[in-house]
């Protein structure tokens, strides 16, 4: 059914109103390819809107309130100025990582550094440039991943972004060091930003990517990411997810993978803070023998919002995919998790395995746990389980018989419960800072940071629960 | 084992019949197709029913004019034409009856061939029955002995005639006009049903039990069971379901309504077995059903027990609403789906009262080119502290072509609740398979075996005339590949 004019909301006419006035321009700056799914974009959002909660899978979620806000769409790049790792002081110790960034959704770069090849080969910049210089991969693999007409979010991105990262991983290469894409938002004034990212891994190569949502000031913006990436044979991707964004954004991150024969993948979420956070994983397993592994983190309070969806399409025999989802809900936080592992019908031998375990530490805090499963094939190994509780009672008084306070046996407590994902991060430093942030998220230290959260971490003072060791 | 003979035994099971699915020829009473308010008020005129239940009737009626057929659940089929059903059929009186000397014979015949004890000598059985054929309440037996007791059973117009007041109380008080579209569809044609209430204290001393068949073709069955349990009784109820074997789908949409006051207990036990329809999926039953649970007073308990084997399309959510502090909900549910028959069924558990519990255990087996989903949810409402639910769903299947779903929506909004979610989906395994075999026993058994202890915990709930029906049920629907 088509939306007359007036039906729209203030946010959908604001979207339609800026492609329109902008269209020329985005068309001109667009791949064929790219502009092709521009128009059938807006078409889609035109006709159907942004999602509403009467969708199923939209149902609970805060976001479609969002829409009587009224945002600044579109802006024009800024000029480059400052080197990030001025603004950011990135700092972790013992972890080296090739920073990029992008500002209000534009890839920010000094000019000759915004589509760089690196010696290995190995190709990163702004999408924007990207289109014209490598149109052939555009044509390959722009759009293929991601269904833009999934919902108004994924064709209100695809309509309407200008920018985003741009990574090619040739065959055969191992990038080496870890490349850290920084995505700020700094703007006086309440701003939506769509950025848009495409990953290419080749055969056999190995990418590490770190994708980190700050917010810079306290404005309410919205940011609608929409990542594609495609796994070829025999690639490792591995994928680390930071949120720690101000109490008044909103953040919609939209992941689509598909992974081909023997590759593998593997997602770690840590959501730490974030007024309004969606964090959808689409996973197509199209090769036999493709892996992914999918782990995520939240800790949430005040009148925060976390909701990570994921799905795993099991479309190949012989795959395995594993979902490992732990949250802490404090105050009046609420969360929503729904996994969805479909197995096609000639996907024999499938493992997949889901698990959503939850806490909620006070009566406000609510959660919602949707682990859904459809089977079409018979020789399968299936499980999943979702729990909701609290600290365990006998513990808790385990540990307070041996002299740990209250609040510090709660707090190992709940690190305890956390840290079986975290220790699912390969990378040593890495994981020691992940921890060290949960540690003093748990502490109430670690709130919305003015820069950036890894700043947080300093290597000479590291964290310590305050428990008195000749006590125990 | 090879896979042929896995094949060979799949066959077989699609082959085997359906062996209520006859046909008796009894004169009927029918309505004209189609629906409108004049028919809700033909129906109501038939039944000689006060104007409140006419107005009930009415309102559910425009109500359900305004709502849109649901399409959340794994389900598909071709849109039903609610105009082409005839939603009163009941067989045709000559008189009021005396003793059961005096029922068309006909009709006892078809009783007999289903194997339901409306005869007095089938007194050793000790159950009492309320059979309902098509849309009308035929006998009920045992009623001196539930007197004695002062338990009322009767078919639901005989209450609405006799116990107005327990009717007009608790009519739609669980279950309201509103609450979904099959529901308010049911609200308005409803033709019969059966009504129990225990009387304060007083354990039922005898099973009670409802016997549905839809017979005439074309109708529609909407009958509509209400329960209540009053303060400290316990009563335990079966019913069972089957209709007769036609090409044409037939439309079922039943509400069951179960009222716990304090400390009550009642469980309610399901063998269904509506005609599923041929191995090409043609005909069967569709059977969209509104089942829910009031626990009302403080330390009551409803238990569902549900053996799904028949349909061609279940639609079915059996659920409680834990509203009294300390009650208990329980569900166990086998479903067993063959051929083209599709299940999306499972159960609610709403708490809301302190310390409530409930356990939700649910055994799917899709086999043939069905589709079997459990569909459950589990709320806790903010007031509901120390709640504690436990839900474990398991799925078999057998053969290729089948799909085993599982959809659990679960809701916390209160931090002291504890829930606990569990499922798993796997075939029969080959270990299983060849530890039997070995020592001895064919693979038909040895998948039989297995099937069954798989089924078990759930079939140790129901009482024991049932259990046994159960499991003759499950052979034959299973038949070959189970044995």
């Amino acid at each position: 059914m088509q939306k007359t004019e007036t039906a729209y909301m203030p946010l959908e006419s604001s979207l339609i109103n800026v492609f329109d006035q902008h269209q020329k321009e985005l068309f001109d700056a667009s791949h064929p390819k790219v502009s092709h799914s521009r128009a059938e974009a807006i078409e889609f959002l035109k006709e159907k809107g942004l999602p509403t909660r009467k969708n199923e899978k939209w149902k609970n979620s805060p976001f479609p309130k969002q829409y009587e806000k009224d945002y600044l769409i579109d802006i024009p790049s800024a000029t480059y100025d400052k080197n990030v790792n001025e603004i950011f002081h990135c700092e972790v110790h013992g972890f080296e990582a090739h920073t990029y960034s992008l500002l209000n959704g534009w890839y920010y770069s000094p000019e000759e550094k915004q589509l760089e090849t690196l010696e290995n080969g190995v190709v990163v910049g702004s999408m924007r440039k990207a289109q014209s210089k490598y149109p052939e991969l555009f044509a390959k693999y722009y759009g293929t991943m991601a269904n833009h007409q999934q919902d108004g979010f994924a064709a209100a991105n695809t309509a309407l972004f200008r920018d985003g990262i741009f990574i090619y991983v040739p065959d055969d290469v191992e990038v080496e060091n870890t490349m850290q894409l920084i995505k700020m938002i700094n703007r006086e004034e309440p701003l939506m930003v769509h950025s848009r990212n495409l990953i290419i891994l080749g055969k056999n190569s190995k990418l590490t990517f770190m994708h980190c949502d700050d917010s810079v000031n306290h404005y309410s913006s919205f940011i609608n990411t929409l990542t594609e990436v495609y796994i070829n044979e025999n690639a490792y991707f591995d994928l680390y997810k930071l949120q720690n964004i101000n109490d008044n954004t909103s953040l919609l991150n939209n992941t689509f993978f598909q992974q081909e024969r023997n590759s593998r993948l593997r997602v770690n979420v840590l959501s730490l803070n974030g007024g309004k956070i969606r964090n959808e994983l689409h996973v197509d397993l199209m090769g036999e023998y493709a892996e992914a592994d999918l782990n995520g983190v939240y800790l949430m309070d005040k009148q925060q919002h976390i909701d990570n969806q994921v799905f795993v399409n099991h479309a190949k025999p012989n795959c395995y995919s594993n979902e490992l989802f732990k949250g802490v809900l404090d105050e009046e936080a609420s969360g929503i998790f729904n996994g969805y592992i479909f197995v096609a019908r000639d996907a024999q031998k499938t493992n997949a395995f889901q698990r959503n375990n939850n806490i909620l530490m006070t009566p406000k805090a609510v959660i919602d746990t949707m682990p859904f499963l459809e089977i079409y094939a018979d020789d399968v190994k299936c499980s999943h389980g979702a729990t909701i509780g609290q600290l365990d009672n006998e513990a808790m008084f385990y540990l307070m018989q041996r002299g740990i306070s209250k609040a510090d046996s709660r707090l190992l407590l709940m690190y305890a419960f956390l840290a079986e994902v975290t220790t699912k991060v390969s990378i040593d430093a890495l994981r020691n800072n992940y921890e060290d942030m949960i540690k003093r998220r748990l502490r109430g230290e670690l709130s919305i940071c003015e820069r950036c959260v890894l700043h947080c971490s300093t290597p000479d003072k590291p964290v310590e629960f305050e428990i008195d060791m000749s006590k125990i | 084992m090879s896979e042929d003979k896995n094949n060979n035994i799949l066959e077989k099971v699609t082959t085997e019949d359906y062996k209520y699915g006859f046909y008796s020829d009894i004169e009927m009473d029918t309505a004209p197709k189609g629906l409108n308010e004049d028919i809700v008020r033909f129906i109501s005129a038939k039944k000689n029913e006060p104007e409140w239940l006419l107005e009930f009737r009415l309102k559910a009626f425009r109500y359900w004019q305004k709502m849109e057929e649901p399409d959340w659940a794994l389900i598909n089929y071709p849109p039903i034409d609610y105009q082409d059903i005839i939603y009163y059929a009941a067989p045709k009186k000559k008189k009021e009856l005396e003793s059961l000397d005096e029922v068309d014979p006909e009709l006892l015949d078809t009783f007999n061939k289903l194997g339901i004890s409306l005869d007095e000598q089938k007194m050793l059985a000790g159950v009492a029955v309320d059979a309902v054929i098509d849309s009308v309440s035929v006998k009920t037996t045992f009623q001196d002995t539930l007197a004695k007791h002062d338990i009322i059973f009767c078919s639901f117009s005989e209450a609405v005639q006799n116990h107005p007041e327990l009717v007009k109380k608790y009519l739609a008080s669980v279950v309201p006009i509103t609450d979904n579209y099959f529901a308010a569809l049911n609200s308005a044609v409803f033709s019969d049903g059966s009504f129990c209430y225990i009387p304060k204290g007083v354990r039922c001393p005898i099973e009670l039990s409802t016997y549905f068949r839809i017979n005439a073709a074309n109708t529609g069955q909407f009958e509509r069971t209400l329960l209540v349990g009053d303060v400290g009784s316990y009563v335990s109820y079966l019913e069972g379901c089957t209709a007769p074997m036609r090409d044409e789908n037939q439309l079922h949409a039943a509400v069951v309504e179960i009222v716990a006051l304090e400390d009550a207990e009642v469980k309610y036990s399901t063998v269904q077995n509506w005609y599923p329809g041929n191995k090409e999926g043609k005909g069967g039953v569709y059977n969209f059903v509104t089942k829910r649970g009031l626990c009302k007073g403080n330390n009551s308990k409803i238990s569902w027990t549900q053996v799904e084997t028949g349909s061609a399309i279940t639609w079915k959510y059996p659920s409680c609403v834990l509203q009294g502090d300390n009650s208990k909900g329980e569900f166990y549910s086998v479903a067993v789906t063959n051929n083209h028959q599709q299940a999306d069924t499972g159960s609610k558990m709403i708490h809301q009262g302190k310390n409530t519990k409930s356990t939700i255990i649910s055994k799917g087996i899709s086999a043939g080119k069905s589709n079997n989903s459990y569909r459950g949810l589990v709320r806790v409402a903010r007031g509901a502290e120390n709640a504690r639910n436990f839900s474990q769903c398991d799925s078999l299947l057998l053969g290729d072509k089948c799909g085993a779903h599982t959809f659990p929506y679960i809701k916390s909004a209160n931090e002291t609740a504890i829930i606990e979610h569990e499922a798993t989906t796997s075939k029969i395994s080959e270990d299983q398979l060849f530890y039997c075999q070995q020592r001895g026993i064919d693979t038909e058994k040895a998948i039989g075996l297995i099937v069954n202890g798989y089924a078990k915990e759930v079939l140790n709930k129901l009482p024991m005339e049932f259990a046994v029906e159960a499991q003759k049920l499950l052979a034959i629907t299973l038949e070959g590949s189970v044995g």
